[in-house]
């Protein structure tokens, strides 16, 4: 039962409500007309304590598509949050109002400290590094569309696995399904955290292995989650410049990789993927989107129980 | 060389205390404040150990064994009563920890947010890291004081 759950990570949902979820995208992928109506006078109120155009315009529609409204702030600036207001006091008035709340928040942990003062179901659409479950949602969509089912999969995870919340939700949710191995690229300081390794692969017996190149790798996967790798976070500028074309995807690297392999970004793109790979069938990150937003709008019915 | 210091009456006697992690429960307890009988012993000899710090207190204190166990969940706990042993408690490490330690993480929502619960949920039994509920950034307790 997803009826007023709160989802702060993806492991707050079971591989049935997944499945559930999952459906319920497909079902409103094939026929919208169908779901138009059915949040009609629901509110959303969307918490944007950070600027995030793209997750906030892809709720914002997803509600807007299935015949609720919408009201909130897309910066902190003008609200009582500049007054000192905790994030407590503010999701309790808000839960007056609204029947659903979308938080981004720059501080980790933050939509779990609004969901402990909350009558309504909060959504964490991204808290500072940490998780972003509906990015997995989309991803997890995106890799079923194209495989037609989850598991049996060998899915490579490239660029700042260390910093990147989205690679960590997915790796979380993937741990969930059958025979999925993990290949993690990246520099030496930008691995997967330890806390990753210990609580989800190693605790759940999953197979992974870490390699520094790409390019010597790229032909095992299925397939390939593209991260961003920024110049800040490496400690010194010589392994900048040793690494940085390494993640950089280019039609050279993808003559190595399997014909049927997908590429998955979870956007922006900076330069991480060479515009040339645009063209290319294997690349699915633009597609990604719009599943991102029928799967937003199959999580918003569920959780306010309109389906 | 041994020493060898009064039995108490009636009180609590923290033994196997880990050398040199004495000093740590004798602060945590407020024992420098103390108007009664107290001991810190350190160094003894231990066939177990090696050598090992004794905390003897002589007064009925209601102690929190959590924080006891997060510093060293080795160590044994005497209840003494008419000098003799009432009860041994056996520590363990807690699988939860609220409000003892503070998450150093700048980025975590603990950092900004007043009155909040500080969780920590154990990770990792043998080399005794925790998680912080909120952002699962992990540490152990040594890394945290």
């Amino acid at each position: 039962m997803l009826k007023g759950k709160h989802v702060l990570e993806p492991m707050d949902l079971s591989s049935e409500d997944l499945e559930e979820i999952f459906e319920l995208a497909d079902n409103i992928m094939d026929s919208p007309e169908k779901y138009n109506e059915i949040c009609k006078g629901k509110l959303m109120a969307s918490l944007f304590y950070e600027p995030s155009t793209r997750t906030r315009l892809s709720f914002e529609s997803a509600m807007y598509r299935l015949g609720g409204q919408v009201i909130g702030f897309s910066e902190p600036g003008s609200t009582s949050v500049t007054k000192g207001e905790s994030i407590a006091d503010t999701i309790r008035t808000v839960s007056n109002y609204a029947d659903i709340a979308v938080m981004r928040h720059p501080k980790e942990g933050a939509p779990r400290v609004a969901s402990m003062h909350s009558d309504i179901p909060v959504i964490n659409a991204g808290d500072g590094g940490h998780q972003h479950p509906t990015q997995t949602l989309t991803d997890l969509l995106t890799i079923r569309k194209t495989k037609g089912e989850i598991k049996n999969l060998t899915i490579g995870c490239c660029g700042d696995l260390k910093f990147g919340r989205t690679v960590h939700s997915l790796i979380k949710a993937l741990s969930n399904y059958e025979n999925i191995r993990f290949v993690l690229i990246s520099p030496e300081e930008l691995r997967i955290p330890d806390y990753i390794k210990k609580e989800i692969l190693i605790r759940k017996n999953i197979e992974f292995v870490e390699y520094e190149s790409l390019e010597d790798n790229i032909d095992e996967l299925d397939i390939l989650y593209m991260t961003r790798v920024q110049k800040e976070r490496f400690f010194n500028e010589e392994d900048y410049v040793r690494l940085k074309d390494s993640y950089i995807l280019n039609k050279e690297k993808m003559r190595r990789a399997k014909e049927d392999m997908i590429i998955l970004h979870p956007l922006p793109r900076v330069n991480e993927i060479d515009s040339e790979i645009d063209e290319d069938p294997r690349a699915y990150y633009f597609k990604q989107t719009k599943n991102g937003m029928y799967v937003r709008m199959a999580l918003i019915a569920k959780l306010l129980g309109a389906i | 060389m041994s020493m060898s210091i009064n039995t108490i009456k009636q009180g609590i006697v923290i033994d196997h205390i880990k050398a040199g992690q004495g000093i740590k429960i004798y602060n945590y307890l407020g024992l420098d404040e103390a108007d009664f009988t107290v001991a810190l012993i350190k160094n003894a000899q231990s066939g177990k150990q090696g050598k090992k710090d004794i905390i003897k207190i002589e007064n009925v204190l209601d102690i929190d064994f959590t924080v006891l166990g997060l510093i060293d969940p080795d160590l044994t706990i005497n209840i003494i009563e008419d000098e003799k042993i009432k009860k041994k408690i056996k520590l363990n490490i807690p699988e939860r920890v609220v409000d003892i330690i503070k998450c150093k993480n700048p980025r975590c929502v603990t950092s900004i947010e007043r009155n909040i619960p500080h969780i920590f949920r154990l990770l990792d039994k043998e080399t005794g890291e925790y998680k912080c509920d909120y952002c699962d950034e992990v540490y152990t307790f040594e890394e945290v004081e």
